[in-house]
């Protein structure tokens, strides 16, 4: 319901604004900047450090007649209280005066600064915030310029603090504001840290072992405003003033979160442009100004020593190095004598050009093109996405949901889509299809292709049956493993049944940003009965390591493209770094390839989304300009005034554009009937696992961030202590777990709150479980040396 | 009969034990209030008796009540036990000496706004008070005073003593909500006020020890009896707490509207030999100073008459300074003490009482500079009108005042 407006007065403006709203938004909406420390308008007002004083007058209203009294000249008598008040806690009524540029209001505002630097450090020279910082902009506007207190008094405190070992605090330049603290609180609900003591001993301090343990970590760093605290990434890393911005995607997952890229060329990488921090890029219908640490230190892969910059080809039952030309003549060659006897695999990682270029290779082949992929489902995802809604949680184990969940269902893997078949009878089920906009959103958790496969069929079938499909904010939104899932299935990839066998089968096996060798030691084999493997990636992976050629990429981060999100929409990213060495973008050696072949494809980006849009339906009418359009998002931040943040937050590349779902379109969706699928047979002694994900997994792209060594999930196995008793493990023991031809050691972790009879083990850790699985179990005698 | 109205233990052995304070009438004003009487009758009764807050801002207690509203529950009371301003220690008494005239008037504000549940919140220095409470609410339950259906009515009710962490700000009422809530003991904004969002985020009466001592008086005698003592605007007896430089120090109960004359010389024997009064600080370490003239020392002790002074009567903690007392020495220890208790959340607050008991700590130590005292001044009237709550403000009384009526005492101890 749309709230009633207010008329008042800010300075020489007058305007309208909703009722409740905070007069320190208000005036932001007239562009007078009333300044804050503490105000963030992603959070509740605290009224803390007193900058925003401003001078607030009301109409008098008569007690007896209920009316406005009247001046002399027939306007209103407006009453100001003795003292000023908090723009960031006062909200606006109707008829409100306020007065922010009085000489009562500067004098405030010079004094709360005053008191704010009496025990700052002057180390702004030295400061990372430096450049960016609210404090010293708000001092160069408002503040004293020189200190009536004395430098023997002030307060000297440790300056290297490690909140963990991602986030650092400098307790000298705290001012108290507390941004961090509740951020931490209200917005991520990871309430590891706090402040202690009291007055000015006040601190912030972590109570979370290890420290700071929470994966929003840095979002503290981009809120702080002053240089209090810092990413060990970016401590000491560069100047804000020396860096430019490239927009950006974040790459790790299919969230999408806008983010910059701030980026400078440095001498020590022989002049080329070096990532130096990524920050999130405001986009209020994504990721709004957040992004979790996986993301904002995810980066380094690019500017990893291990990186390929040039052709290899084998030769001799070596790789050595290559020209691209004598590389790509031989995969032409290679290509022509497969015909159709060419398997593409890509990966999720992979932009919708490189995908669409890829995808008509192998078209023009006669070839597959097959997404390398443990979910499936992704021909079915609609729209999304509104706040405020029921939320029910179905899910084999706890999860950290289920604190904010209306109903929580749990089930026993295998057993999913009984659950749903009672669903509808059940209260949930109730409240689900009286709902009036519903979403399903679904994973893979604990599931393999075919489980999710039939998950999103079920799931699908449920929002027809009630209704919830066909309209906006209503359907079906897949949680892929891959940032870019959604628009492999949308350019035409499709997982393989049987992947080995069709890698044994094919004669030509083109592999670009995936890794079956890796992941899977039988796909290494069924590589290896493959005629010939030409692997395009940024690493010699494993698979590259199987293949006759291995093509260089450029990392997306070097290159300009396009991903769609889990949530269908079409985002545009920008070039930041230098590529490396010979390296280009995937989508134009498709191109190159593809010319040799006689066959033209762009081998230009905004060229590829054309095409796109002339031959993939949903993306109509889609171009790089339409990507790129921004209109005004609120709250306004990161402007050139910094009150509210950093300099990466202004978006002015794009937004992005939603897809419509396909009966928005007309289309029709056939629904392949939803059966409950297989579960493997456990034999006696063994015990049946499934694969869970972690967001700090050993993905190619994340393992090159060092600083997240620590938190980086390993191989283990994590039962219930019942189960683990059973197999004779120990908590913070080993195991040895194996199934059909492989066995691999994992550490044991022993978890009350899982279910009895079930192991989890962590996807992307080297322990080749797609889905669930039978292993047989052998604990680990650690011989202790006398 | 006792001739005392509050500390009636001065005059009637044992009244702290529930035999003795029921055959001198105890729990017969709760008894009428629950079996016979509708809460806003309770209610009106407190509003027409004029009691007035004891806890320090003399707001009106029964209008406090009346705006409890009645489309949000569940409602709450609390008392204020955390008797934290320096200078005060008249609740301590009240509590360890005639606790169940305490406990009664709380829970007769407890029926008058129908809460269920009560809590007392004393400074962590009183456990053992809290103890002796606990036991005096066992015994309570015990003798079905309290729990459910007191008295065979509808009417439940339940007290909870809660101790604090050693936080003066604890004694505001709403970091002491947070307190009790388990968070840290910091004021909350308002608006909301506690009557709407209190304790839990629902509406909540919080009144000082020694005021919800005063209500049986008033439901048993009535509002005449009650009004008999004190001034019209400011009815009923206060327990004054006399410290500092008097011969008797302690507390003592007199008629609002006694003269600081009359306490300081007729009760609190005045000062010793030799010495000439020079001030008074009403309201314990957050007063304003008032220079101990004639005029000074015939003023009657009401809010009205302390405030028509430039200071307040506060909680009437009344501190006296004699001629000995260096003013400069007396106001770099209350700076230091609420330097000391800040609790950091404001800016004004937290470096403002940092930085002037660094200056005042110099003029003391001789090391001051000649442009410090002015600066003192201006660092406090700096903090006025900027802080989030009334600590702040506190803070900064004697330091203005002390400097405007005493600066030859400032003077005195720099270095010329």
């Amino acid at each position: 319901m749309a709230k009633k407006l207010v008329t008042l007065r800010i300075d020489e403006h007058t305007l309208q604004v909703p009722e409740g709203m905070l007069v320190v938004d208000a005036a932001r909406k007239v562009n007078v900047d009333i300044p804050v420390f503490c105000y963030h308008p992603k959070m509740d007002p605290v009224g803390m450090c007193r900058m925003c004083l401003v001078d607030v007058g009301r109409p008098v209203i008569d007690r007896a007649t209920g009316e406005v009294v009247k001046e002399a000249d027939g306007s209103p008598k407006i009453a100001f209280g003795p003292k000023l008040d908090t723009a960031c806690t006062t909200p606006v009524s109707e008829g409100m005066v306020v007065i922010t540029n009085s000489d009562k209001v500067r004098a405030a505002r010079k004094e709360v600064v005053e008191f704010i630097l009496t025990s700052h450090p002057l180390d702004c020279p030295v400061c990372d915030k430096g450049g960016e910082c609210p404090l010293q902009n708000l001092t160069m506007a408002y503040g004293p310029g020189t200190s009536r207190f004395i430098f023997d008094e002030k307060m000297h405190l440790a300056k290297h603090v490690p909140l963990g070992e991602l986030v650092w605090l400098d307790r000298e330049r705290c001012i108290q504001c507390g941004r961090c603290v509740r951020f931490q609180h209200e917005v991520v609900d990871d309430p590891v840290i706090d402040f202690f003591h009291r007055g000015r001993s006040l601190e912030i301090i972590t109570d979370s072992e290890p420290g700071f343990d929470s994966v929003f970590s840095g979002n503290t760093t981009d809120i702080c405003p002053v240089g209090a605290l810092t990413t060990a990434d970016f401590r000491f890393g560069a100047r804000p003033w020396e860096m430019v911005s490239a927009a950006s995607l974040c790459s790790h997952c299919p969230v999408g979160c806008n983010i910059t890229y701030n980026v400078r060329r440095e001498a020590k990488t022989g002049g080329n442009m070096v990532i130096k921090r990524a920050m999130p890029r405001q986009n209020e219908g994504v990721n709004e100004i957040w992004m979790c640490d996986k993301g904002r230190l995810g980066y380094h892969f690019t500017e990893s020593k291990q990186r390929l910059s040039e052709p290899l080809v084998r030769k001799g039952g070596e790789l050595v190095p290559a020209g691209w030309d004598e590389a790509l003549d031989l995969v032409a060659q290679k290509l022509r004598e497969a015909g159709s006897s060419l398997t593409v695999l890509a990966g999720g990682r992979l932009s919708n050009e490189d995908l669409f270029n890829l995808r008509r290779l192998a078209d023009a082949a006669g070839g597959q093109a097959v997404l390398d992929t443990h979910m499936g489902g992704g021909d079915l995802a609609a729209l999304a996405v509104e706040r405020g809604a029921a939320l029910i949680v179905v899910n084999p184990n706890e999860t950290r949901l289920d604190k904010f969940a209306t109903h929580t269902l749990r089930y026993n893997p295998g057993e999913l889509l009984l659950t749903f078949g009672g669903f509808l009878e059940s209260a949930a089920g109730k409240v689900f299809a009286e709902a009036e906009n519903a979403l399903v959103f679904y994973g893979s958790n604990g599931l393999g292709l075919q489980q999710s496969t039939y998950l999103a069929y079920a799931a699908a079938e449920l929002l027809v049956k009630t209704g919830h499909y066909g309209k906006a904010n209503n359907g079906l939104i897949p949680v892929w493993p891959k940032a870019n899932s959604q628009g492999a299935w949308d350019m035409g990839f499709r997982p393989a049944s049987n992947l080995g066998d069709q890698l044994r089968q094919s004669k030509a096996v083109y592999i670009a940003a995936s890794d079956p060798a890796g992941d899977d030691p039988a796909l290494a084999a069924a590589l290896d009965e493959a005629k010939f493997v030409i692997v395009q990636d940024l690493f010699l992976s494993e698979t590259a390591k199987h293949a006759d050629v291995v093509l260089p990429a450029a990392a997306y981060t070097e290159r300009e493209g396009s991903f769609t999100s889990g949530d269908r929409r079409v985002q545009r990213y920008y070039p930041a770094a230098t590529p490396r060495g010979l390296a280009r973008p995937d989508f134009i050696i498709t191109a190159q390839l593809a010319g040799r072949l006689g066959v033209e494809l762009p081998a230009a980006a905004a060229l590829v989304l054309d095409q796109i849009a002339a031959q993939v339906p949903a993306y109509a009418g889609l171009s790089y300009q339409k990507l790129a359009e921004v209109h005004e998002q609120w709250p306004i931040i990161g402007r050139s005034d910094v009150y509210y943040g950093g300099t990466g937050y202004e978006n002015k590349h794009g937004l992005g554009v939603q897809l419509p779902c396909a009966a928005e379109r007309g289309e029709k969706i056939d629904l392949p009937a939803a059966a409950n699928p297989v579960l493997p047979s456990v034999p006696a002694g063994s015990l049946l696992v499934i694969p869970v994900a972690r967001l700090y997994d050993q993905g190619a792209t994340l393992r090159p961030t060092a600083l997240l060594d620590g938190r980086i999930a390993r191989a283990e196995l994590a039962l219930n202590p019942e189960t683990a008793e059973k197999f004779g493990l120990q908590a913070g023991g080993e195991a040895l777990i194996a199934a059909g031809g492989w066995r691999v050691q994992v550490a044991v972790r022993v978890d009350s709150h899982l279910p009895v009879g079930l192991g989890l083990v962590p996807r992307s850790t080297g322990v080749p479980v797609f889905g669930p699985t039978a292993v047989t179990i052998e604990p680990v005698q650690v011989e202790i040396k006398a | 009969m006792s001739t005392y109205r509050i500390l009636r233990h001065r005059d009637i052995p044992n009244i702290a034990s529930l035999d003795v304070y029921r055959a001198e009438g105890g729990f017969e004003a709760f008894h009428k209030a629950v079996a016979g009487m509708q809460p806003s009758d309770v209610l009106n009764e407190v509003k027409a008796s004029g009691l007035r807050g004891r806890g320090g801002a003399g707001f009106p207690a029964g209008l406090k009540w009346s705006f409890i509203p009645n489309n949000l529950w569940p409602h709450y009371v609390v008392a204020n036990a955390d008797e934290s301003e320096p200078g005060t220690f008249k609740d301590r008494e009240i509590m360890e000496s005639n606790p169940f005239q305490f406990l009664e008037g709380l829970m007769l504000a407890s029926y008058a706004v129908q809460a269920h549940d009560a809590y007392i919140y004393l400074r962590g220095e009183f456990w053992q008070i809290a103890k002796s409470l606990d036991g005096k609410i066992a015994e309570l339950e015990a003798a079905g005073l309290l729990g459910d259906k007191i008295y065979g009515t509808e009417y439940s009710l339940r007290l909870h003593t809660h101790l604090g962490a050693g936080a003066y700000i604890c004694g505001e009422e709403t970091a002491l909500l947070e307190s009790i809530e388990g968070n840290r003991g910091q004021p909350r904004l308002r608006p909301p006020f506690p009557a709407v969002y209190g304790l839990f985020g629902k509406p909540t009466v919080i009144n000082n020890v020694e005021t919800l001592a005063n209500v049986p008086g008033i439901i048993a005698n009535g509002t005449a009896w009650f009004r008999e003592q004190g001034t019209e605007k400011s009815p009923g007896v206060k327990v004054f707490s006399l410290s500092g430089c008097v011969n008797k120090p302690g507390n003592y109960e007199l008629p609002l509207g006694t003269t600081f004359r009359e306490l300081i010389f007729n009760y609190g024997g005045g000062l010793p030999e030799g010495r000439s009064i020079k001030a008074i600080m009403p309201a314990g370490a957050s007063s304003s100073l008032i220079t101990a003239d004639d005029r000074a020392l015939d003023t009657p002790m009401d809010y009205e008459s302390v405030a028509a002074l430039g200071s307040a009567l506060g909680s009437a903690s009344v501190i006296v300074l004699d001629d000995s007392v260096n003013v400069a020495w007396m106001v770099s220890k209350t700076v230091e003490f609420f330097k000391h208790e800040s609790c950091g959340k404001c800016t004004p607050c937290r470096e403002g009482t940092y930085w002037m008991s660094h200056i005042a700590d110099r003029i003391v130590k001789g090391d001051s500079r000649k442009e410090d005292i002015d600066l003192l001044n201006y660092v406090a009237r700096q903090m006025q009108g900027k802080c989030l709550c009334a600590l702040g403000e506190f803070s900064t009384m004697a330091v203005v005042t002390g400097i405007e009526q005493f600066r030859e005492d400032f003077e005195k101890l720099q270095r010329s």
